[in-house]
C-alpha cells in the first residue's frame, strides 16, 4: 500500500509541478507549516492519530479501486472510440441486449462496494467510541472564536477563549498576507497531553460551527443547544492546526483552531501555571473584607441563589424557613449558619458548598445585617475556609 | 427566419392549420404562450440568462480567491456570492433548462400535439420571472443578499436580513412552478402518447423525465416546508430550528437533505436521458440494455430517498446511522455503474462519428464518472470526516453538475438545435466550444481535489498562503470556462436563432431514431395534431 501511495503522490506531484511552473511568479514566499497545510499539499495531513492513519489508508484503498476501475472501463471506451469509427469503415453490430452481461455488471460492482464497506465499518465504530477518556474538554463555537473548558481529568476547571491573532485579520483586510501561519495563528492554543485519550465535547453559542483538526482526523459540528462528541489520542508532540468547517457567518474564515500537543510533564507544568493564573484572577479567600463591601456582594449572591425560596423579603414561604429574625441567623456563634450553608438542613435546605468561600461569607454577612437583622457580625472568607476543613 | 424567432410563412402545409388557432404574434406570442415549443424556448433562454448571472457570481468568487488576502469583496459579500451562485445555478439554471428540454422534446418524442395542460405550462414558466427578479434583487436589499449558503442552514438563516424572506418567497414560487411543470410532464407522458408508443418503447429521455417529475412532486413540498418553518422561526416566534427556544438545527438539515439529495438526481436523471439518445445516434447502433436503463433509473430514484444523511456525517450521528447511510450511498454506485456500462456497450462495435453532440456526450460520460467516483470516496464515512465541507466536496459536485448536467445540456442543444431552429450549427465552432470547455473545466476543478485533501474549507473568503497556487490555477480556469460559454452564446446559439447556417434536414443525424426526426426542421408550430400511426418499434410514423 505504501509503495502505491508514494507512487500516486509522485505522479500527482509531477503533473501538478508542470502546471505550477506557470505560476511561480505569483507564488509568495511561504513554507510548509508543520501540523498545518504544506505548500501545494496533494494529500491528507500526515496522520498523528490512529484514526487519521486509518482514514488515509481507507482513502488510498477506495481511490486505488476507483482508479483501477476507471482506467479499465475507459480503456475499453477509448479503444472503442479509436477502433469503431465510421471513418475506419466500422460497420455497426446488431446486438443491443444481454441479460447475462447486465447481471454480471450489477453483481460485480455490488461485491466491490461491499469490499469497500467492510474496512470502513471498523473505522466508523472506532471513531465513535468516546468512552474512557483521560481528559474531557468542552469546545464551544462562538461567532467567531472558540471557547475551551477542561471538564474532567488533569486541568479540570481550566477554561479560556481562543481567537485569531488580530494582526492576521488586518493583513487579510489589507490584502497583504504573510507568514507560514497566516490565518492560523491564535492567542491561546488548546493544550493537551500526548498519548492520552482526549474526548472533545462540542456545542455552540449562536450558530453551527465545526471543530476540525485534519492531522487528528477529527471534524465535529458544534451545534447550539446540543452537545456532540468526538475523540483523539495524539501520538506526537507538536502544533496542529485546523479551521472552522461549517459556514458560521461573516468571519467564518477567521476562527482557526490550534492544538498544542505536549509531553505529560510539560502538560502538568502548563496546568499548574494556568491554575495559578486563574487563582490570581479569582477571589482571594484570605482577603479581609469591610462590612459594607461584603453585604453588597452578599446581596448579589442572595438574589442569585437564595431569593427563589427564602424570598427577597427573607420571610420564607411554606416549608422554607424565614431568615428575617431567625435564631440561627441572629446567633452570636457564626459557625451555626456556616454549617447550614455548607451541609444543608432537613432535606429542604440544600448544601451550597459549590459556592466560593467569598460568596458564602458574603451571603451570610448579608443575612446577618439585612431586614430586621442588625447583628453587626462580619463573616470573613477565611472562616468559611476553616469550616470546610 | 428560424423556428425560434418566427415560425410563420416558412412551412407551407402546417401553416394551413395555424390560423385556426389564431397563433399570436409579437409579445403576445410569448406572454400568452401555450405552445410547448415556444414555452420550451422561453425556458431555455431564461435558464441560459440565469446561467450567465450565476456564472458572473462564480467569477467574482474566483477573482477574490485568485490570491490570498481580501482584494475585491469583504467576507460578508463573499458569503452572499457563494449563496446566490448556488441558488441561482440550481433553481434558476439547471432545473428550468431541463424543463425547457422536456417541453420541447417530450411531445415530439411521444407523438403528442402539445403538453397536457397548456395554460398551466404558461403559468409555470411566467411564475419563474418574478421569482428570479426577487432572488437577484435581494443583492440590493438592506444587508445584502442571503449569506447562509445555498443550503440555508438554521440557525444562521435566523441572523439574516430581510433579503432572506425575499429569498424564501422566491424559492416558494420556484417550487410551485416546478411542481406544476412536473405534473404537466407526468400527465403528458402517461396520457398523451401516440397509439403504439407503449411505455417500454418510449425514448429514455421521456423515461428519465417521468421519474424525475415524480421525484420533484415528492420533494419540492419538503423544501417548501423547511423554508416555511425557517420563515415562521424568523418572524412568528416559533422555534422549529431555533435552539434558543428548544428548536433543533439538525432537524433542519435532515429535512433539507431529504429534499436535497433527490434534488441532486433531479438535476442528473434528465441528463442521462439526453446522453442515452445521443450515444446510439452517433454509434449508429441501438441503445444497449434499454430495459436495464429504465430499471437503473428507477432504482437510483428510489435509493435517492434513503441516503440524505450522508451530507451530515459530521453532525454527530450515532454509529448505526452513519453505517446505514454509508452503505445506502455506496449502493447507488451500482445502478449508476450499470448506466455507464450500457453506454459503453452501445458504443462498442458501433460505427461512430464525433460531431459536437457526441463529443459532449462522451465528455459527459468520462468526466461525470470522475465525479461519480469522488462521490463513492466521499460516501466512506471516515474519509468523509476529513473531506466534509472542504474543496474536495466542491470539486465533486461541480464534476457531476457542470461536467454532468451542463455538458449533457450542451450535447442536447447541439443534437436537437437543428430541429428547433431549422439550421445546423457550425461544426468547427462546436468543437472549439467542446474542447475549450473540457480543458478549462478540468483546470478549474481538478486542483480543488488537492485543496480539499489538504483541508481547505469551502465558503472561505481568504485562506492560508500554502493554498495559493492551486487557487490561482482554478481562478484562471474559471475565467476561461466562463469565456467559452459567452463564445457558445454568440457564435453558436445566436447564429442558429437567427437562422444563419446550413439548412437542416428533417433528420440531420444519420443514426438518429425517434419521432422528433419525423417532423420537418424547424419543427412546425403544430405537430402531431392527429395521432400518428407508428411502426412496431414506435420510432417512425407510417401514416
Amino acid at each position: 500500500m505504501n509503495k502505491m501511495k508514494s507512487f500516486c503522490v509522485k505522479a500527482c506531484q509531477a503533473v501538478a509541478g508542470l502546471g505550477l511552473l506557470m505560476f511561480t511568479k505569483l507564488a509568495m514566499a511561504v513554507n510548509d507549516l508543520p501540523g498545518g497545510p504544506a505548500v501545494n499539499q496533494l494529500d491528507f495531513h500526515p496522520a498523528v492519530t490512529k484514526i487519521a492513519e486509518e482514514q488515509a489508508w481507507l482513502h488510498y484503498f477506495t481511490m486505488i479501486i476507483c482508479v483501477v476501475i476507471f482506467v479499465g472501463v475507459f480503456g475499453v471506451m477509448f479503444y472503442s472510440i479509436l477502433a469503431h469509427r465510421k471513418s475506419k469503415g466500422a460497420k455497426p453490430a446488431n446486438f443491443h441486449e444481454s441479460t447475462t452481461v447486465e447481471i454480471i455488471w450489477t453483481i460485480v460492482p455490488f461485491i466491490i462496494v461491499i469490499m469497500m464497506a467492510l474496512p470502513a465499518t471498523k473505522v466508523v465504530v472506532a471513531m465513535k467510541d468516546t468512552s474512557s477518556a483521560d481528559l474531557t474538554i468542552k469546545v464551544t463555537g462562538m461567532q467567531w472564536k472558540w471557547g475551551y473548558d477542561y471538564l474532567k481529568g488533569e486541568g479540570e476547571g481550566l477554561g479560556f477563549v481562543s481567537t485569531l491573532d488580530a494582526a492576521q485579520r488586518q493583513m487579510s483586510d489589507a490584502g497583504e498576507p504573510s507568514g507560514d501561519d497566516y490565518l492560523l495563528k491564535v492567542d491561546n492554543p488548546l493544550v493537551v497531553p500526548v498519548d492520552k485519550k482526549v474526548r472533545i465535547i462540542t456545542t455552540a453559542n449562536d450558530v453551527i460551527h465545526a471543530f476540525a483538526v485534519p492531522s487528528f482526523g477529527i471534524k465535529q459540528d458544534a451545534i447550539p443547544g446540543f452537545v456532540r462528541d468526538t475523540w483523539f489520542r495524539a501520538e506526537k508532540v507538536g502544533d496542529y492546526h485546523g479551521q472552522c468547517q461549517e459556514l458560521c457567518g461573516k468571519e467564518h474564515a477567521y476562527m482557526p483552531i490550534h492544538v498544542k500537543v505536549v509531553s505529560q510533564a510539560d502538560y502538568t507544568k502548563w496546568v499548574e501555571a494556568q491554575q495559578v493564573a486563574m487563582a490570581a484572577k479569582a477571589d482571594d479567600p484570605t482577603k479581609v473584607w469591610e462590612l459594607a463591601d461584603l453585604t453588597a456582594r452578599g446581596e448579589k449572591v442572595y438574589n442569585a441563589n437564595c431569593a427563589a425560596c427564602h424570598q427577597a423579603s427573607g420571610k420564607g414561604a411554606g416549608a422554607v424557613k424565614a431568615l428575617d429574625g431567625a435564631a440561627v441567623v441572629l446567633d452570636a456563634d457564626k459557625t451555626k449558619e456556616i454549617m447550614v450553608l455548607l451541609n444543608g438542613q432537613n432535606n429542604i435546605m440544600p448544601a451550597w458548598k459549590q459556592l466560593s468561600d467569598t460568596e458564602i461569607a458574603a451571603v451570610i454577612t448579608y443575612t446577618k445585617n439585612n431586614w430586621s437583622n442588625k447583628t453587626g457580625q462580619v463573616v470573613q472568607p477565611a472562616e468559611i475556609l476553616a469550616a470546610r476543613n | 427566419m428560424s423556428a425560434v424567432l418566427d415560425h410563420h410563412g416558412d412551412h407551407g402545409h402546417a401553416h394551413d392549420h395555424d390560423h385556426d388557432h389564431g397563433a399570436p404574434h409579437g409579445w403576445r406570442r410569448w406572454l400568452y404562450a401555450t405552445n410547448h415549443k415556444d414555452i420550451g424556448t422561453l425556458y431555455l433562454l431564461f435558464s441560459f440568462s440565469m446561467l450567465m448571472v450565476g456564472g458572473v457570481l462564480a467569477l467574482a468568487i474566483r477573482a477574490e480567491l485568485f490570491q490570498p488576502g481580501l482584494q475585491f469583496v469583504n467576507p460578508q459579500l463573499f458569503n452572499q456570492l457563494t449563496t446566490m451562485h448556488g441558488l441561482i445555478m440550481v433553481f434558476g439554471a439547471i432545473m428550468p433548462a431541463f424543463v425547457g428540454f422536456a417541453n420541447w422534446m417530450i411531445p415530439l418524442q411521444i407523438g403528442a400535439a402539445d403538453m397536457a395542460f397548456a395554460r398551466m405550462n404558461n403559468l409555470s414558466f411566467w411564475l419563474m420571472i418574478p421569482a428570479a427578479i426577487t432572488l437577484v434583487s435581494s443583492f440590493f436589499m438592506p444587508g445584502g443578499a442571503p449569506a447562509a449558503g445555498w443550503t440555508l442552514y438554521a440557525p444562521l438563516t435566523l441572523q439574516m436580513g430581510p433579503s432572506m424572506d425575499a429569498g424564501i418567497f422566491a424559492m416558494h414560487i420556484l417550487g410551485a412552478s416546478s411542481i406544476m411543470g412536473s405534473i404537466n410532464i407526468v400527465v403528458t407522458i402517461l396520457n398523451m402518447r401516440a397509439p403504439g408508443m407503449t411505455l417500454m418503447k418510449m425514448p429514455l429521455f421521456c423515461w428519465t423525465w417521468l421519474i424525475t417529475a415524480y421525484l420533484l412532486i415528492a420533494v419540492m413540498p419538503v423544501l417548501a416546508g423547511a423554508i416555511t418553518m425557517t420563515l415562521t422561526d424568523r418572524h412568528f416566534g416559533t422555534s422549529f430550528f431555533n435552539p434558543a427556544g428548544g428548536g433543533d438545527p439538525v432537524m433542519y438539515q435532515h429535512i433539507f437533505w431529504f429534499f436535497g439529495h433527490p434534488e441532486v438526481y433531479i438535476m442528473i436523471l434528465p441528463a442521462f436521458g439526453i446522453v442515452s439518445a445521443i450515444i446510439p445516434a452517433f454509434a449508429r447502433k441501438r441503445l444497449f440494455g434499454y430495459t436495464s436503463m429504465v430499471y437503473a433509473t428507477a432504482s437510483i430514484a428510489i435509493l435517492s430517498f434513503m441516503v440524505w444523511a450522508h451530507h451530515m456525517f459530521t453532525t454527530g450521528m450515532p454509529v448505526t446511522g452513519q453505517l446505514f447511510f454509508m452503505y445506502a450511498t455506496m449502493l447507488i454506485a451500482v445502478p449508476t455503474g450499470v448506466k455507464i456500462f450500457n453506454w459503453i456497450a452501445t458504443m462498442w462495435r458501433g460505427s461512430m462519428t464525433f460531431e459536437t453532440p457526441m463529443l459532449f456526450a462522451v465528455g459527459f460520460i468520462f468526466v461525470f464518472t470522475m465525479g461519480g467516483f469522488t462521490g463513492l470516496i466521499l460516501s466512506v464515512a471516515p474519509v468523509d470526516i476529513q473531506m466534509q465541507d472542504t474543496y474536495y466536496v466542491v470539486a465533486h459536485f461541480h464534476y457531476v453538475l457542470v461536467a454532468g448536467s451542463l455538458y449533457a445540456m450542451f450535447a442536447g442543444v447541439y443534437y436537437w438545435g437543428p430541429k428547433w431552429t431549422g439550421v445546423m450549427y457550425n461544426e468547427t465552432r462546436g468543437k472549439i466550444h467542446f474542447w475549450g470547455s473540457l480543458i478549462f473545466f478540468n483546470v478549474t476543478f481538478f486542483p480543488m481535489h488537492f485543496l480539499g485533501l489538504a483541508g481547505m474549507p469551502r465558503r472561505y473568503a481568504d485562506y492560508p498562503m500554502q493554498f495559493a497556487d492551486f487557487n490561482a490555477i482554478a481562478s484562471v480556469g474559471a475565467f476561461g470556462f466562463g469565456l467559452m460559454q459567452v463564445y457558445f452564446f454568440f457564435f453558436v446559439v445566436l447564429p442558429m436563432m437567427r437562422g444563419k447556417g446550413e439548412r437542416a434536414s428533417a433528420k440531420p443525424w444519420e443514426g438518429a431514431e425517434g419521432l422528433e426526426w419525423e417532423v420537418p426542421s424547424p419543427a412546425p408550430f403544430h405537430t402531431f395534431e392527429t395521432p400518428p400511426k407508428l411502426n412496431a418499434s414506435a420510432t417512425k410514423v407510417i401514416a
